[in-house]
């Protein structure tokens, strides 16, 4: 960065100059050291985006990680819950890593890109963590945080927006599945995945041609109304989607503190990413032990009553707390008011009735209500475009 | 691939032997796989040049536990001593030594204060000493989830230190985290007194007397004091003996033991260790594995970091375990002459290490991977007690050599300053010199010599680093820390394997209470184990 008048210790992305034009409300935030907007406009018409047309994220600053050479699927099956041989070539697997004391580290995508060859996308910095679980492994292991820019696309119009800058048989391309074309002389690697729970896909590119790439997208999505959308947008879509946050929904285990404040995957309702079946896995003994003696708390989607966001709420039961909730959030277009909670066992069995304590604001008025709410087993939005192949045409 | 054993042994080193006799004595199918092909480990005895022979890594015993030669019936096995009680004679190159025998002292040199400044020191350090054995002879405690076994070790190290007083219980949590020489500037003015001393906090360790923890280091040594040893003793025909003794007394307890079966892996099924696959691709399976290996052979090199989870990986590649003393092994052609040592003190232990900065100037070297032109030496002339190990009429002075880097650059057989002389041909050469500094004639005498660095007892005896304790006996690597934090008490991280060397609790140095709390811990675990 040269140094002037505008000289700030904030890193930009390889997109900041699109997205700073673009930026009307001038509503920064950070995000590993990059600033990204929080919204550009409008939070909920960039909301409506995702929901209704396309909606563009600048996802660049998320920590990349390539991992390579003979062993880099043992090390890495070692190193997550998830059973990494399954993950095909071409295919993206969502997984949580734990520590040996079984709770999460972190969670994060995993791309397989080619034989033993894989990207690993996660929420804070690994590369120590990564170099720890190389030990005694073959693998190479390069931070490519800074050589890969990347954007979601996401929602209804997202593939008729990509088709329509030619990505040709892009609608064929199954969730969770990636591909690669040429843009420009550089690669461009477009995978169907993404924060949302739409329809949806991430492009991921060379910081060079970056800009040109915000380019061309917006020109082929103008009539499909596409839409920059900053990261209010989508923390209000992803809680809609059921989508967990590291560090807002659970603390990662290296990071905590105070004993007892991380979470086992159990703990955090993703047992069906624990392969228990793989011989060695980090956090596996531990796990062992969670079986066999019980966890200390559930994970629990709750369906609240009224409209009021039940933001930092206590869940009780019966008058005593049983739990906190760690996201809330009034969903638009599912039209159910939402929390994530976390409760002590034995409560957040699906169809539990609980009390969600919830103090709100209106004109510096302080007020508390006591809504009625109740466990639900699935999130309450979760589209059939989402899964469709090919997606169809809005 | 059957499972015709309950429990493996990997290693018929004394703990290895110890531990596999009480679980035979109770019972338990046991079977012992050693890479070499004598039984021992580091207790062994070795020829180095034809017709002369010499216990070529551990020279003396001094902490040998005694509940474990009576249970090992290890005399009537054919346990025999040399010698017994033997003095340190700290040597002076005029000829003014200094003799500690237990607690006496012969020197001409001692003031008076002195004298009474010793007798305070060795009574109250022999209480701590006391009080470090007894909590020896059981597992370490855990601090977490403790249980009632635990809690009562615990109480028996918070009692004892109630018992030893409330000077007595201040002066000793204030000493252990200090430097022996502090301590000794504290106490004495001879310079030979407070060498002497210090070596025995440093001897083994990578530690120079200024370094933190060398109290507990000198504690430690004084172990013996309370195992019926008042000095070092001098096995017959060298250690090798005691671990042919050790293991005639296994077998008699049905204990079976192969030598020269190095094994290549210990083997898990399901998370648990089931058993071991020989060099020879043999597979072997039982329901427990007990390595007396070092944890970093055991861990990295037997069961692979990427057979266990990351955080014990990086635990155990984070261990220290880099060894700094070294062995000569000379062939003499007759017995040496030392300036006004008198021939029936050759027999002791003889040492080189005139004040406390020498010292700590040659650990300096290691530091940086260098070694000093004047160490510090533990000689033995064991042929003086014992003279089967030479010809008639010749003789063996054997040294531990302190310090000596594991790894000088370009290695040990690499160039050194001096032209045409490599690292280990000059090293010999300098410590050579040193020894005739105080025994003139030395050098026409030799006939053969052997230099054992920290790489060749690595090589030789299997231990990583070739250190002494198998992991550095330092204040962050001791007790419920030991071999490191997550696998303590025998257990190790992985179900089913445990662990009984030197590199548990308490720490290296043949004494046989690893061997023997590791078995214990395993049978009251029983079934669970
Ligand atoms: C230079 C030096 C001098 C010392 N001097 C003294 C002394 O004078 N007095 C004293 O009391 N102590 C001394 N010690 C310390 C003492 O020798 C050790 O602490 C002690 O012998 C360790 O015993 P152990 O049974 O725990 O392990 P070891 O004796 O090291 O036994 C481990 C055994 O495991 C075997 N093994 C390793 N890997 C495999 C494998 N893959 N397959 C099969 N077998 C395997 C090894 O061959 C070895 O036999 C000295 C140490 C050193 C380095």
């Amino acid at each position: 960065m040269k140094a002037g008048s505008d000289a700030t210790m904030m890193l930009r992305t390889p997109f900041h100059a699109r997205v700073a034009a673009a930026c009307e409300l001038n509503d920064w935030g950070t995000w590993k050291g990059y600033t990204t907007p929080r919204a550009y406009t409008d939070m909920e018409l960039e909301y409506f985006a995702i929901r209704s047309t396309a909606g563009v994220f600048d996802l660049s600053p998320m920590n990349k990680y390539r991992i390579t050479g003979p062993d880099a699927q043992a090390c890495l099956n070692r190193m997550v819950t998830r059973d990494v041989s399954r993950i095909g070539v071409g295919r993206v697997g969502y997984t949580v890593w734990c520590n040996d004391a079984g709770q999460v580290m972190d969670d994060g995508t995993l791309f397989h890109l080619g034989e033993n060859d894989y990207r690993l996308c996660a929420f804070a910095r690994a590369i120590d963590w990564l170099h720890w679980c190389a030990l005694g492994f073959d693998v190479s292991i390069v931070d490519e945080s800074d050589e890969v820019a990347a954007l979601a696309v996401q929602g209804p119009t997202s593939c008729a927006t990509l088709l329509a800058m030619g990505l040709e048989g892009l609608e064929q391309l199954k969730p969770f599945g990636l591909t690669h074309f040429s843009f420009e002389g550089e690669t461009l690697m477009v995978s169907r995945t993404g924060f949302t729970g739409d329809l949806g896909y991430e492009l991921w590119i060379a910081p060079r041609q970056a800009e040109l790439l915000w380019d061309r997208l917006f020109a082929a999505g103008e009539p499909y109304l596409i839409k920059p959308f900053g990261s209010d947008a989508l923390d209000l879509a992803r809680i809609e989607a059921g989508f967990l946050q590291a560090g807002v929904d659970f603390v990662p285990a290296e990071s905590a503190v105070r004993s007892g404040r991380s979470r086992s995957p159990f703990e955090l309702g993703l047992a069906w990413l624990v392969s228990m079946d793989k011989p060695v896995f980090n956090g596996r003994r531990a796990l062992q032990r969670e079986q066999a003696q019980g966890s200390r708390y559930r994970f629990a989607l709750l369906d609240v009553d009224g409209n009021k966001p039940a933001h930092h709420s206590f869940i009780l039961s019966r008058g005593g707390k049983v739990g906190t909730v760690t996201s809330a959030a009034w969903c638009p277009t599912a039209k159910s008011n939402v929390a994530f909670a976390q409760l002590e066992m034995p409560h957040g069995a699906v169809g539990e009735e609980l009390v969600a304590e919830i103090y709100y604001q209106r004109e510096l008025q302080w007020t508390r209500v006591l809504a009625p709410c109740r466990v639900i087993g699935s999130p309450v939005f979760n589209p059939p475009r989402r899964r469709a192949v090919p997606p169809g045409a809005f | 691939m059957t499972e015709r054993h309950d429990v493996i042994v990997v290693g018929a080193g004394h703990n290895g032997l110890v531990c596999a006799s009480y679980l035979a004595r109770a019972g338990r199918k046991v079977l012992v796989v050693e890479a070499g092909d004598s039984p021992g480990g580091a207790a062994a005895t070795r020829e180095f040049a034809p017709g002369y022979s010499v216990s070529g890594c551990a020279q003396w015993v001094y902490q040998l536990h005694p509940g474990v030669s009576r249970d090992l019936e290890l005399e009537r096995h054919g346990l025999q001593w040399a010698a017994r009680d033997l003095a340190s004679v700290l040597l002076d190159s005029r000829g003014c030594h200094l003799t500690l025998s237990g607690a006496l002292i012969e020197s001409d040199q001692l003031s008076g204060d002195d004298r009474e400044a010793w007798r305070a020191f060795h009574d109250r350090t022999g209480r701590y000493a006391r009080l470090l054995a007894r909590v020896f002879e059981s597992r370490p405690p855990k601090l977490v989830e403790s249980n009632l076994a635990d809690r009562l070790t615990l109480l028996r190290l918070g009692l004892g230190l109630k018992l030893l007083g409330r000077d007595d219980m201040s002066d000793l949590m204030r000493i252990v985290l200090t430097n022996m020489y502090d301590l000794m500037e504290e106490y004495f003015d001879s310079p030979q007194l407070k060498a002497v001393l210090s070596f025995d906090s440093v001897l083994g360790a990578r530690m120079g007397p200024r370094t933190p923890g060398t109290v507990f280091g000198y504690l430690y040594r004084r172990l013996g004091e309370n195992f019926g040893y008042n000095g070092v003793a001098q096995v017959k025909g060298g250690m090798g003996a005691l671990g042919q003794a050790m293991a005639a007394s296994a077998r008699v307890r049905g204990v079976e033991l192969r030598l020269g079966c190095r094994v290549s892996s210990i083997d898990s099924v399901d998370g648990r260790a089931a058993g071991v696959t020989l060099a020879s691709g043999e597979q072997l399976r039982a329901a427990l594995v007990v390595s007396s290996a070092d944890p970093v052979t055991t861990f990295k090199g037997l069961v692979g970091f990427r057979h266990m989870e990351t955080g014990m990986a990086r635990r155990v590649s984070q261990v220290r375990c880099e060894g700094i003393a070294a062995r000569l092994h000379l062939a003499l052609d007759g017995l040496p002459r030392f300036t006004g040592l008198d021939g029936a003190r050759l027999g002791q232990r003889l040492v080189i290490a005139p004040d406390m900065n020498y010292l700590e100037r040659a650990f300096n070297a290691v530091k940086y991977r260098e070694y000093s032109p004047h160490p510090a030496l533990d000689i033995s002339i064991p042929t003086v007690n014992d003279p089967a190990g030479a010809p008639a009429g010749c003789h063996v002075l054997s040294a531990i050599v302190q310090f000596a880097p594991y790894g000088p650059p370009g290695g040990w057989d690499g160039p050194s300053a001096v032209a045409g002389l490599s690292h280990r041909e000059h090293f010999t050469a300098l410590v050579l010199d040193k020894i005739a500094e105080y025994a003139p004639g030395i050098k026409e005498q030799v006939v053969a010599s052997q230099l054992l660095t920290p790489v060749d007892l690595e090589r030789d005896y299997g231990m990583t680093g070739g250190h002494w304790h198998h992991l550095e006996l330092s204040l962050d690597q001791v007790m419920m820390m030991r071999p490191f934090p997550g696998a303590t008490q025998y257990a190790s991280g992985l179900d089913g394997l445990y662990l009984c060397g030197a590199g548990a609790h308490p720490g290296g140095g043949v004494m046989g209470l690893a061997g023997k709390n590791a078995a214990r811990e395993i049978l009251r675990r029983g079934a669970a184990a």
